[in-house]
């Protein structure tokens, strides 16, 4: 096996050429910049090789959809403030159904922030982020070689299911050197039959598919949605309100797939007396607290969500089940135990341990966090 | 431009000219626009759908659609389509047109699409020089939303937005977007035409073609801006709608052929303007 010592920004981005996405439109913003200061060079190398910087974040992922829409690997990356910028193209392309790649390396905020890491966009990026109540397929590696293989995944599962991915990382990954190898990555492909690429011999192709219902094209509607529309509101076919209803319909259906099949996720240790659960960055620093925590007496086990979404909620309830107490840990104020305490049930007491301003926690801080947290029966929610 | 008296005439003869013609690309998809209000997106969609199908490039063109009224186009013209977010459009055709550099890639914007919201992204498209050709309706207003002031609506222009006219000193002048591209050295082609009489739709119909051209020689971005009406959005009768085109717009948006570096080029110093049309079937002084 070959092993590189490489930054996670440039891990990032290498496994994208290597995922064969040699589409690239960005804009810099620390602390990610590296991603597409290494693509400048890097996919010059290929004679499909497309990178662009483009004039702001908002260009960029209209380029991305552009892209994404003429049926090429495509993809950008940013952090915090580029990336509200990129929601309203994000929504689009959720709603266009198109797949493609969207790295956010975090960083704090609200605001301008600053560029140490942090995990503080937990809710935007598992949320609805831009309008229109869309979800994006999500995850969050906790280290720089766990990156390299979800980024190929991402590109694979955003093709599948025809959706917009995104890497959820922070700073401190984006910065972090550790040996990282490129060896048996599994690329796999969907084809592309949608794609807007010239109606060559073909009948023509439209992006997005919905956008285009006209009363004289009510025959092109899906009969089965047509009932159940009339079902609904006992009318007969409106275009346009069908295809709404339509695309609403297939994007549940596509998160309800998402959730059964697509959550991943990791259970370190047995221990019953506590259950961590952290992901990303933190989540590495658990594992440790794990060894801490068993030095003052305490047996506790630690959940790592790696899709944030779909969030894998029965997952943890059964990580949960015989375990006392939960114990959230994130850089941000909490944003995850919305998802913890839909996935635990209301009798389970949560704990929280976060900081919001950036950079690494360590050890022996969360682990006296929690034990005095303990001590006093803490409840966090 | 042409003898404007002489060539004045009510829409109508506009919609003869640009009608469906054998190997038009029309969908059949009944037009939206304001009917018979004499809107002039649907004689530049019918133009604009006659000439790629002349051009024989149905299987390269890429159309992408904007927000507004002119979105319509992309259901109507019989090409693969791609609906932009408002303003975005010269974005995603770039991002198009550097996945797949042999196809021909098209934007149709109107004034609030283009000159409000999505002037950072043509402005930069034509830094860049995207081998993208732009087809602009400029009637001054923001016409879906229900006749809204325009960065390009004149100086006492009353507006939804504007009930007392436009008034420099609260909203600015009216913005010249033909004259500012032409300054850049990545426009390659860059007319405005109006469509307010037969010989102007012919002039028209000669600029996009010529602008199709600079992307087919990878010249540079090209861009038509062509002047239109909204008889709705202005509150006016058909005819009256094209009375004030030819007397009061035309005279703030000088019909001009500024730039035109098809078959070769001036250097692409940006003092390309190479004056007003002659009327000679739209290929202006260099023609």
């Amino acid at each position: 096996m070959t092993r590189h010592l490489m930054k996670g920004c440039e891990a990032f981005a290498e496994a994208t050429v290597r995922a064969g996405c040699h589409c690239f439109f960005g804009y810099p913003i620390t602390p990610q910049s590296e991603v597409m200061e290494y693509l400048s060079w890097r996919l010059r190398d290929f004679p499909d090789g497309v990178f662009l910087q483009a004039e702001s974040e908002v260009a960029a992922i209209n380029m991305v959809y552009g892209a994404a829409a003429a049926g090429r690997r495509a993809m950008t990356s940013s952090s915090g403030p580029g990336i509200s910028l990129m929601q309203e193209g994000l929504s689009y392309l959720a709603g266009a159904e198109l797949p493609c790649l969207v790295a956010n390396f975090c960083r704090t905020g609200p605001g301008l922030g600053g560029v140490e890491g942090s995990q503080c966009d937990y809710l935007q990026a598992t949320r609805s982020g831009g309008h229109g109540g869309y979800r994006l397929l999500t995850l969050a590696p906790s280290t720089v070689q766990e990156m390299v293989h979800l980024t190929v995944l991402a590109f694979e599962l955003a093709e599948k299911y025809r959706t917009p991915a995104t890497i959820f990382s922070d700073g401190i990954l984006a910065q972090l050197a550790e040996p990282v190898s490129f060896d048996d990555l599994a690329v796999v492909t969907h084809p592309k039959p949608w794609a807007t690429t010239g109606a060559d011999g073909r009948a023509r192709n439209r992006i997005p598919r919905h956008f285009f219902s006209e009363a004289s094209e009510t025959d092109e509607l899906d009969p089965e949605t047509v009932a159940r529309y009339r079902a609904m509101t006992g009318k007969g076919p409106a275009a346009p309100l069908i295809e709404a209803e339509r695309l609403n319909l297939t994007l549940a259906e596509k998160y309800r797939r998402m959730a059964k099949e697509e959550a991943r996720w990791e259970v370190i240790g047995d221990g019953t007396d506590l259950l961590l659960v952290a992901f990303g960055t933190i989540a590495r620093v658990c594992e440790e607290v794990l060894d801490w925590l068993a030095g003052e007496g305490i047996r506790a086990r630690l959940f790592r969500p790696i899709t944030i979404f779909p969030f894998p909620s029965e997952a943890l309830a059964r990580a949960a089940a015989g375990v006392e107490r939960v114990h959230v840990v994130e850089m941000n104020e909490g944003q995850m135990i919305d998802d913890v305490r839909i996935a635990v049930g209301r009798e389970k007491p949560i704990g929280f341990y976060g900081r919001t301003a950036g950079g690494v926690l360590r050890v022996g801080e969360i682990g006296r966090a929690i034990t005095g947290a303990l001590a006093r029966r803490e409840i966090h929610a | 431009m042409p003898d404007e008296k002489k060539d004045r005439e009510a829409p109508g003869a506009v919609q003869e000219a640009s009608g469906k013609k054998p190997g038009s690309l029309l969908t059949g998809v009944a037009f939206t626009y304001c009917p018979g209000s004499g809107c002039t997106h649907g004689s530049l969609n019918r133009l604009l759908a006659g000439i790629i199908g002349e051009l024989g490039i149905r299987s390269k063109v890429i159309l992408v659609g904007p927000v507004g009224c002119a979105e319509g186009i992309v259901k109507y013209i019989d090409v693969d389509a791609v609906e932009a977010p408002h303003g975005r459009a010269t974005a995603v055709a770039t991002g198009i047109k550097r996945s797949l550099p042999d196809r021909v890639v098209i934007t149709y914007q109107g004034d609030g699409d283009l000159a409000a919201i999505g002037i950072a992204e043509v402005m930069h498209a034509a830094i860049r020089g995207e081998r993208i050709s732009t087809v602009f309706l400029n009637n001054t207003v923001f016409g879906m939303t229900g006749g809204q002031m325009a960065p390009t609506s004149l100086i006492g222009q009353r507006t939804t937005t504007t009930p007392f006219g436009r008034d420099a000193q609260l909203s600015g002048m009216p913005f010249h977007v033909a004259e500012i591209l032409t300054r850049l050295p990545g426009t390659a082609y860059v007319a405005r035409t109006a469509m307010n009489s037969t010989a102007n739709v012919a002039v028209t119909r000669e600029a996009i073609l010529r602008a199709l051209e600079a992307q087919m020689q990878d010249r540079g971005f090209s861009i038509v801006e062509v002047m239109g009406i909204c008889p709705v959005g202005w509150k006016m009768t058909p005819r009256d709608a094209n009375t004030h085109l030819s007397d009061q717009i035309i005279g703030e948006y000088p019909l001009q052929l500024f730039k035109d570096c098809v078959g070769s080029c001036d250097g692409g110093t940006g003092d390309g303007q190479v004056g007003p049309w002659t009327g000679d079937g739209g290929r202006g002084p260099q023609g």
